[in-house]
């Protein structure tokens, strides 16, 4: 057991993208607002607060979950996965995001960071989706510039892909 | 890839307008690199913004208590009316009216959700914790919700100066339209309603402000989106020069859709919020503020008419129209009317026509800019109405279309009301959207499913789509003599600035401040075809600076203005620069400037491409050596260009008004099956035919009309904002307004052709805002076929949910086989705003007496009303009490003032209360009827209930079983009280109990 | 949108759980998968004075079998049940109820025990344990006990839980041999809030029909096995009993509606997926 008082700091440590990163937190602070304001993570966005949007969608422990419907003190000690963590260190865009960028699977990006997220938690355990379980799945995601095609059209693509290349041979 | 000449290769890519290239702004989008506004660091010390917002519809605000919030932790200030009083000044209002709007509530509150107060503070948490702790005293004053309502004589008025709720009342008159009606064999009509909805950009509003003391003015970062117009109205409201506010816009914004110009009335209130606490503040507006408090687009209440021809030709139109902009007309309100006045005869070229538009107050959100701006109002009388025409003429629905289109030889063509419709075919848009949306195959659905009995029905819609307003179309809400008077307003100014700088590297600067459209990319391929460069060698600045970009009243990302006017002024800036590059080249060529070429990266001699010399060297010389410069040329390789479309005149003194620059148009077709068990709506099908003249890049436009149509379903099919009676906002979150997801939005067929305009630099039109004009009205007419079957239907109402389908198809409600007790009833319809009432009876077993004496007895009526802390008498039979109300997970604690009347011992009296929470407030009055029965008491009930603010704006799915819930606590706790055995109640609450019998 | 102050203690396991509860009742508030609670915490609906976070508890944080049971912790989340390999055999009612319930992200974190002991009336998950007479087992420093569905559910958002009781874990009854189960839910969007939501389980014995989203909890009703206008009255008088109201998405003629229409087609499917006697 232990017991974290309120109106405190706390420090919370997470394994954020692989790197280990301290911050301060109170009990009530939620963990997309530790993300952005506190470890500076700002790709991580906010857009409803009450879990329905999907904009805030992050993965701990490796599985996607929205950050505004967790606290930050919850994730003490665990694995937080996030956008910035997703195209390696040069800036090479992984698969996804590459599908993405050629599907224009985005406009205003506000969704992305989410949507990502929840696709990459997604295709780990589907890997070969039909395109109504990927609708399905993105229905937790609210996007208001695509009407989602390109979305669902970049996720089977990625996901057609990976059954053909081998994972290391992604970039074009 | 094999080795080519660099030059070789950029020559065959080019031009590179008019190609689907990915886009500039997505590597960093997609890595978590955007910097939308509160992305951006702040200065330290800055501080941040909560507000308290009205939950009530309509009341008199009459006393305000910040005490208990100024003492809290972390708090620094505390912002109220009489600061923004004495700080700044009511927002200039469209027509002549005396009503005041401030950034701040200061003597009354006319819409849940307007600011009251602002608290500022150390962190968001802690101005959340203060908001609670002001006490508000509000005289709640009888709302209007509905236009009906608002119009009425006895309205409750909500600006008393104004002396009633319609602040504007124009009327137009173009041709004849008396003699066409008179002389028409057929006259066809419609009254049609458009819901209150938005686009909800995902993103919400980000002001970050600070008052620089002294007349040093206001400094200012925020997501607002233009008009830059409003720039002046928000410099006006703080009283200071526009220079004094210096404006910036972030480089991302998280979604727009015209909604980001609600942002502007936060910009002054934190401006003012930023004085009070003597430091830099930021807000950042939440979805529950958002959804109840930003903006909406107008309601309508619209009664069109057509005279016909018996071949379905119009001769004549009416509309009398009537906006519901909410509790204030906020600019650029009542500009929902005014931007579709030129081109409201749509794609017709019909020469006579009446207008009458009435602008209403009702008690709800301020009206303002949603993608489509004017145009799914119209277009859903209009494209309803061609609908009823083809039905009531027995006319095939595409020959209306094809008989009363404006010819394609007759463009440009001046529409009745002025638009001066620039180019386009419309009968190839139909006949293309025929052809390849595969209508004959729609049609053997369609024979094939009624056939088996099932509701299949297509739907057209044509639209005219205008794009790049002209600034002065506000003004037709004037007249002729009060413009006169005001000084002509016309035109729509666009910038931009193209430079080079010393190692020959181009830069742009836009003041269009984009939300996902890909301004960036656009401006690259624009800019790269004008220097024979590659896109990647061109860097776009989207974010904007008022004090230091060139900008004026028309920047900003409305009316579809990037593709016609933005990069048309991009692309004259680009050239103006390459002409003055190839004067200083050809000067050191020897050569004409005429002879000057660019290509692949090199300016050379057209006649001798071997004497090429890079781009970056013809550049760099023009820094470096202006001694080299021809005699008389200027310095500096940077050039703005401010252009404004040429067509665009002031209202004349008829009132005819060229609204807007250029008008594209869309044809859309839309199959749709209606389930019959439950009235859901299923597209089959969506076809949309754009015309939208030159494509700047197909793929962005795919993506603007794939968006568009998106929300254009969403407000078909789900999205509304709803209100009861009371004002009470009903949709305050994303499990209430109903924004479609993945599995609701189908993939339309998208089909384009190309008419160019001639009245912008690139020949380009708007296409983003298209589908959200044509989509509704181009599904409601694909049910109302689909009902045709059933019935004649016209009264069509959006959202079309299932469950107003379902009525309009009609089913059985079979009474139960067993004779039972009805259960209490509700007081009105689903959809509607309502309050909570119900009648009821239970027996009580103790005397009438002895439960009269519990309900006056303060100890024994505290145990009684469930959640009560204790009763503290205010006057007879009144207290003032300390509730807790709470149902499952939640919990609100009111400041109640509980009252008893009517009293008839022991026969009968009222029981009423009123509470407020920082949940908001709940009134209550039931009057109870005791009477004796053997062994008892029966009791009969009924109660109406209003509950505001937050507790409605999320809970409204909760609300009737929360009040049965605590009503059924009360009378449990009134039977224990009273003596009795614990009540032995009968009707539906004897059920509740029952049901325990059913399930096992 | 940012909650109140609270004291937060993690929790390890049940012990501790109704230690906390004992002594602070309905000031504390058990933080399962936080989908429901950090909602209505971020909204201030609710201002719990502590938080007891079971999230990470692993003593709680199991699914097995047991006992003709499927038996899930406190902790376990939806998913941890949703992706079971053999749900489809064990619970075939619930595998056809999961996609249903609200998102991906939402399930992943999400708890079983947590949404049970919500107890909205249109939620899945209470209804399925409704229809299959589950049980709930609430524990405290008292003792355990354990209730039925039916006794367990109590009103909106109200349950037989007293407030030192932590619902420790629940079982839903594996399927029997011979009966077939549908599940059907009409919502405005893929994933909302159920209007109506009906299951229905079927064997030779009879019908077993529960409906969500109506009344102020589930219903079941218990029916012979009726066809054709019997069945439709019978499913009749159920939509009348479950006293719908009128809201903002449906009025309570259109709920009777659905309930008798999606109500007959849920009974016949699930007559149909009763498995062949000797089939697999």
């Amino acid at each position: 057991m232990n017991r974290l008082e309120q109106e405190q700091q706390h420090l919370v440590t997470v394994t954020l993208n692989g790197v280990s990163r301290s911050g301060r937190a109170e009990t009530r602070t939620l963990l997309s607002d530790f993300l952005r304001h506190e470890l500076g993570a700002t790709g991580t966005h906010v857009g409803c607060e009450h879990g329905v949007c999907g904009a805030c969608t992050v993965r701990i422990d490796g599985v996607a979950a929205r950050a505004c419907l967790t606290l930050a003190v919850q994730v003490d000690g665990r694995r937080v996965d996030t956008v910035e963590g997703l195209a390696d260190r040069d800036g090479m865009l992984n698969d996804l995001q590459q599908a993405f960028r050629r599907s224009h699977a985005l406009q205003c990006g506000f969704c992305t960071a989410g949507i990502l997220n929840s696709c990459t938690d997604f295709l780990e355990r589907v890997p070969m989706p039909t395109e109504q379980q990927v609708r399905d799945m993105l229905s937790g995601h609210l996007c208001r510039c695509t009407g989602y095609t390109p979305i669902v059209a970049a996720v089977l693509e990625v996901a057609a892909a990976r059954q053909t290349q081998p994972e290391e041979t992604i970039d074009a | 890839m094999k080795r080519e000449d660099p030059v070789v290769a950029m020559a065959q890519d080019a031009p590179f307008v008019g190609r689907p290239l990915e886009r500039v702004e997505d590597a960093a989008l997609l890595t978590g690199r955007g910097r939308y506004g509160d992305d951006l660091g702040i200065k330290p010390g800055t501080l941040h913004a909560a507000v308290l917002r009205s939950p009530h519809g309509h009341a008199i605000l009459k006393g305000i208590d910040t005490t208990a919030a100024e003492a809290a932790r972390g708090v620094r200030a505390v912002l109220i009316g009489e600061d923004v009083r004495r700080w700044s000044q009511p927002f200039v209002v469209g027509v002549k009216e005396p009503m005041e709007h401030w950034s701040l509530a200061v003597d009354r509150v006319r819409y849940v959700g307007e600011p009251v107060a602002v608290v500022v503070a150390e962190d968001r948490y802690l101005a959340e914790d203060a908001v609670d702790l002001i006490r508000v005293e509000y005289e709640p004053l009888p709302a209007v919700v509905g236009i009906e309502t608002a119009i009425a004589a006895d309205a409750p008025v909500l600006h008393p100066a104004v002396g009633t709720n319609i602040v504007s009342d124009r009327s137009f008159r173009y041709g004849d339209p008396e003699a066409a009606f008179a002389d028409a064999p057929h006259r066809v009509s419609l009254t049609v309603h458009y819901p209150r909805n938005s686009c909800t950009p995902l993103e919400g509003g980000v002001v970050i402000a600070e008052h620089l003391p002294g007349d040093e003015g206001y400094e200012v970062t925020s997501n607002f989106m233009g008009p830059f117009s409003l720039h002046a109205v928000i410099a006006l409201a703080l009283k200071v020069p526009g220079a004094r506010l210096r404006h910036k816009v972030p480089r991302d914004s998280g979604g727009s859709f015209g909604v980001k110009q609600s942002v502007f009335p936060y910009v002054v209130l934190m401006c003012l919020a930023s004085r009070k606490a003597g430091a830099p503040v930021k807000w950042v507006e939440d979805r529950l503020e958002h959804l109840a408090g930003a903006t909406s687009a107008t309601g309508r209440l619209a009664t069109i008419e057509a005279a016909v021809e018996s071949d379905g030709r119009i001769t004549a139109l009416s509309f009398d129209q009537f906006d519901d902009v909410g509790g204030y007309l906020r600019a650029p309100e009542p500009a929902t009317f005014y931007r579709m006045h030129g081109c409201l005869t749509g794609a017709y070229a019909v020469r006579n026509l009446r207008v009458r538009n009435r602008v209403v107050l009702t008690n709800k959100t301020p009206a303002g800019l949603v993608r489509g701006f004017g145009g799914p109002q119209v277009y859903f009388a209009l494209e309803r109405l061609v609908q009823r025409i083809s039905v009531v003429l027995g006319l095939d629905p595409l020959d209306v279309y094809r008989r009363n289109f404006v010819p394609p030889q007759a463009f440009p063509y001046r529409a009745a009301a002025g638009a001066l419709l620039d180019s386009g075919d419309y009968p190839a848009a139909l006949a293309l959207a025929v052809r390849e949306g595969g209508f004959a195959e729609l049609q053997q659905r369609r024979d094939a499913a009624r056939a088996e009995g099932r509701l299949y029905g297509i739907g057209f819609a044509a639209i005219v789509e205008p794009s790049i307003s002209n600034m002065g179309y506000i003004t037709t809400v004037l007249t002729a003599e009060q413009r006169a008077k005001a000084g002509p307003k016309n035109g729509a100014i666009a910038s931009a600035t193209v430079s080079i700088d010393l190692l020959g590297s181009v830069s742009v600067v836009v003041a269009s401040a984009p939300a996902g459209q890909g301004h960036m990319t656009v401006c690259a391929q624009v800019v790269a075809d004008a220097f024979g460069l590659r896109p990647e060698q061109i860097v776009t600045n989207v974010d904007f600076d008022t004090q230091k970009d060139a900008w004026s009243v028309a920047a900003g990302n409305y009316s579809s203005r990037f593709a016609g006017a933005v990069a048309g002024t991009v692309h004259l800036a680009a050239v103006k620069l390459r002409d003055k590059l190839a004067r200083i080249a050809a000067h050191q060529f020897g050569l004409a400037a005429d002879e000057i070429a660019f290509a692949g990266g090199k300016v050379f001699p057209r006649s001798a491409p071997e004497r090429a010399i890079p781009f970056a060297r013809a550049a760099s010389s023009a820094h470096w050596a202006p001694a080299l410069l021809p005699e008389g040329e200027t310095l500096g390789l940077r050039e703005t260009v401010f252009w404004s479309p040429e067509p665009l005149a002031a209202p004349d003194a008829e009132d005819h008004v060229n609204t807007s620059a250029a008008y594209g148009f869309a044809f859309d077709i839309c199959a749709v099956e209606v389930d019959r068990a439950t009235g859901r709506v299923r597209i089959d099908r969506y076809v949309t035919a754009h015309d939208a003249g030159k494509i700047l890049n197909p793929a962005l436009a795919d993506g603007q009309i794939r968006g568009a149509f998106a929300q254009g379903l969403g407000a078909a099919l789900m999205e509304e904002f709803r209100y009861a009676d009371d004002g009470g906002f009903l949709s305050g979150t994303f499990a209430d307004y109903l924004v479609p997801t993945t599995c609701e939005v189908p993939d339309p067929v998208i089909l384009h052709m190309e008419t160019p305009s001639p009245f912008t630099p690139l020949g380009a039109k708007g296409l983003g805002e298209g589908n959200n004009m044509s989509t509704p009205a181009c599904v409601a007419n694909a049910v109302a076929d689909a009902l045709s079957t059933l019935g004649d239907i016209s009264d069509l109402r959006l959202p079309l949910t299932p469950a107003k389908v379902m009525a309009l198809i009609g089913f059985d409600d079979p009474a139960p086989s067993k004779p039972r007790e009805r259960a209490p009833e509700p007081a009105a319809a689903a959809g509607g705003g309502r309050a909570l009432t119900a009648t009821g009876t239970t027996e009580i077993g103790a005397s009438p007496e002895a439960v009269f004496r519990v309900l006056l007895d303060p100890a024994a009526l505290t145990k009684v009303i469930p959640g009560c802390h204790a009763l503290q008498p205010i006057g007879e039979n009144r207290y003032r009490a300390d509730v807790t109300v709470g149902v499952g997970l939640v919990k609100a604690r009111y400041e109640a003032e509980i009252s008893l009347s009517e009293l008839d011992p022991p026969r009968s009296l009222r029981l009423t209360g009123a509470g407020l929470s920082a949940l908001g407030s709940a009134r209550g009055s039931g009057r109870v009827t005791l009477e004796a029965i053997p062994n008892g008491t029966r009791l009969s009930y009924d109660y109406r209930a209003e509950v505001s603010g937050k507790v409605a704006a999320v809970g409204s799915r909760m609300l009737e079983g929360a009040a049965r819930v605590v009503l059924g606590q009360l009378f449990e706790q009134l039977g224990r009280q009273a003596g009795g055995a614990a009540p032995k109640p009968v009707s539906w609450w004897d059920r509740l109990l029952r049901l325990l019998g059913v399930n096992k | 949108m940012k909650p109140a102050s609270f004291e937060y203690i993690r929790i390890d396991s049940a012990a501790e759980a109704c230690a906390q509860l004992a002594e602070h009742g309905e000031d504390a508030r058990i933080l399962a998968g936080g989908q429901s609670l950090v909602t209505v915490l971020n909204m201030r609906l609710a201002q719990p004075q502590r938080l007891l976070d079971i999230s990470r508890a692993k003593a709680l944080d199991y699914v097995r079998i047991d006992g003709g049971k499927l038996v899930i912790g406190a902790s376990a989340t939806q998913a941890s049940v949703e992706w079971r390999p053999g749900l489809a055999k064990e619970v075939p009612l619930l595998a056809l109820a999961f996609p249903n319930i609200s998102h991906f992200q939402i399930r992943n974190r999400g708890t079983v025990c947590g949404s049970v002991a919500h107890a909205d009336p249109s939620a899945e998950l209470p209804l399925c344990l409704a229809l299959l007479d589950g049980e709930v087992v609430l524990r405290s420093r008292r003792g355990a006990r354990v209730l039925k569905a039916g006794a367990f559910f109590q009103g909106m958002l109200m349950t037989a839980r007293q407030p030192d009781e932590l619902v420790e874990e629940v079982r839903y009854p594996l399927a029997s041999p011979g009966t077939g189960h549908a599940f059907e839910e009409f919502s405005s969007r893929h994933g909302d809030f159920a209007i109506v939501a009906c299951a229905a389980a079927v064997n030779g014995d009879g019908i077993r029909f529960a409906v969500g989203g109506v009344a102020d909890r589930p219903r079941v009703v218990t029916l012979p096995r009726l066809a054709g206008n019997a069945l439709d009255d019978a499913l009749n008088d159920f939509a009348w009993e479950l006293e719908a109201r009128d809201d903002p998405h449906a009025s309570a003629a259109y709920r009777r509606h659905l309930v008798r229409q999606i109500g007959r087609r849920v009974i016949e499917q699930a007559g149909r997926a009763i498995p062949s006697a000797g089939g697999h």
